[in-house]
């Protein structure tokens, strides 16, 4: 028994997406609550239909916002633990509350206001919150209170993930010969992507020769690679598949979920750098792909259109290895070759422009345009796609994966 | 104001526990010491209260050379806080040491005294202590002079 085809996408609500800082006087309340209201009337339901909180990140207090919107009663509230990893996997934690009958309509989401804060820590905060920002579950950092293990890396150097990620990076370019233009093939067709989407914050066309005069910011990468830092909130709403098929939208089927990673891959990321070799230089994401497909009953073949975490762009090509759309390290010669092209590769990717290039709402961006491309709606809409990915991380375990079906099989 | 190349140290105290407490007390004789687990030989760092490998508790610490080969590095060039105008930009990366078992004792440092415009993967390091107060010692690695 699964959580396949049991439950549905039904309703999808956001705010507009704003650099950061932009959305005050908005707060990440308001927001939160905005974006649940936009998805429930988006499917055709109400606030008294709601009754789960299925999140990620502990993206919002659901006594909080229960409490602001009325919610006559909660059943269910519940978060993927660690950071952006989850966002994706929050579907599948939805789907089994409901499949398990402890709640009938849940909602996922994502609410973000940098203005005081930024996410990895703030100068405001001193340099230690940098450093030290994975030593709690909190994914703004902190500097007190840590542990003994900090001693051990507060004074390297590594303050951000991007500084991790480029570490990673800069492994995975030794292992197989990744190269930058690789990655400005990511950035540069994510661009694309976004130029035509009137919700994208970047709408200039990107050139390869603008890719290459742009800064370094921690080498391999340059700003490019770089997420955006916005403000914003996507909130979707699930409920069982019998349920939403008497409702306003097509129902969008959670054909499979799952979330996780290795022990060893841990907070590795973000603190001890100790996985093995063939594990180190990798999206952390291969145990779930497996678990995914195997749920799904697919293949990367029967994949129509991936929303893969972009917060780096290396990133992405190490998911596209690691979910089998091409072998283990030839993820840079696979971008290079045109595959993830929209309108012309054989899977397209981030259809709507991702972190990169259209907002960065810590995931749940991602998730809308999956709906979207399974309702028909999107509007760089792959013709005929049938099977969504949805992917949250790489960051710290869990990472996790979703694939999302115009049908039930 | 810390040179450039080098991150300066932020975390003045060790916040040792029993755990960790060897290895930062070596560190005040410039010493690298690593724990073992007695059971099946496990190096891991930093140390952690249970062996990865076969569970167990107990270690012994055992005295490193203080060398080893950078496993990957990034350079930082843009400047996340004022402090930091001066240092950038600066190596920071993995190093894996001489004498243990690869992954699971890593260390992560900075790198300095090194051209990072041409700091490779492969490169043989050698550690070297900041002295940073009567508590701590810090370590960072730069190229073998050898």
């Amino acid at each position: 028994m699964t959580i396949k085809d049991q439950a549905a996408v039904v309703g999808v609500g956001a705010t507009p997406y704003y650099k950061r800082g932009q959305s005050y006087p908005e707060s990440e309340l308001s927001m939160a609550c905005t974006a649940i209201l936009g998805a429930l009337d988006d499917a055709g339901l109400t606030i008294a239909d709601l009754d789960g909180f299925a999140i990620y990140s502990y993206s919002c207090d659901p006594a909080e916002v229960a409490s602001v919107l009325g919610v006559p009663e909660v059943r269910f509230a519940a978060s993927l633990t660690s950071g952006g990893g989850g966002c994706a996997g929050a579907l599948g934690l939805a789907a089994a509350a409901i499949h398990g009958g402890m709640a009938e309509v849940c909602v996922t989401l994502m609410t973000l206001q940098q203005l005081h804060k930024r996410l990895g820590g703030s100068e405001v905060d001193g340099v230690l919150a940098y450093a030290t920002m994975s030593e709690g579950g909190n994914p703004y950092g902190g500097g007190s209170g840590l542990p003994p293990s900090a001693a051990f890396t507060a004074n390297a150097g590594l303050l951000s993930p991007g500084h991790s990620f480029s570490v990673l990076t800069q492994r995975h370019m030794h292992l197989y010969g990744t190269k930058r233009e690789h990655f400005a093939e990511v950035a540069i067709s994510q661009r694309d992507n976004a130029i035509k989407r009137p919700t994208s914050l970047q709408k200039q066309p990107l050139t390869v020769d603008e890719y290459f005069a742009a800064r370094m910011i921690s080498d391999p990468l340059c700003l490019f690679d770089y997420t955006q830092e916005t403000d914003g909130a996507v909130a979707v709403i699930t409920t069982s598949a019998a349920r939403a098929r008497d409702l306003r939208q097509p129902p969008v089927y959670i054909a499979a979920s799952a979330n996780g990673g290795t022990g060893r891959w841990g907070p590795a990321i973000f603190r001890y750098f100790q996985a093995p070799d063939d594990e180190f230089a990798s999206s952390g994401h291969r145990p779930v792909a497996k678990r995914l497909f195997e749920m799904a009953r697919m293949t990367p073949a029967d994949v129509d259109v991936a929303l893969l975490y972009d917060h780096f762009s290396p990133l992405v090509i190490m998911q596209l290895e690691d979910y089998g759309f091409c072998p283990i390290g030839e993820g840079g010669p696979f971008v290079a070759e045109g595959n993830i092209r929209y309108g012309t590769g054989t899977i397209p990717v981030n259809t709507h422009g991702g972190n990169l290039s259209e907002a960065y709402i810590i995931g749940m961006t991602h998730v809308r345009e999956a709906v979207e491309q399974m309702r028909g709606t999107a509007v760089n809409q792959v013709e005929g796609a049938e099977v969504a990915l949805v992917t949250g991380g790489p960051a710290a375990l869990p990472v996790s994966g979703t694939l999302l079906a115009r049908s039930a099989s | 104001m810390s040179p450039q190349g080098v991150f300066p140290s932020i975390l003045t105290h060790s916040n040792a526990d029993d755990s960790t407490r060897p290895f930062w007390d070596a560190a005040k004789e410039n010493r690298l010491v690593a724990p073992r687990c007695t059971n099946c030989g496990t190096f891991r760092l930093p140390p952690p209260p249970f062996c990865f490998v076969c569970q167990h508790r107990d270690v012994e610490w055992v005295d490193l050379p203080g060398t080893g080969t950078v496993y990957s590095f990034t350079v930082v060039r843009h400047p996340l806080a004022r402090m930091l105008h001066d240092a950038v930009p600066y190596a920071a990366g993995i190093v894996e040491l001489d004498g243990t078992q690869g992954a699971g004792a890593r260390m992560i440092v900075n790198i300095i005294d090194c051209d990072v415009e041409t700091l490779a993967i492969g490169d043989a390091v050698e550690i070297v202590w900041e002295h940073v107060n009567d508590d701590m010692s810090v370590p960072r690695f730069r190229p073998r002079s050898t």
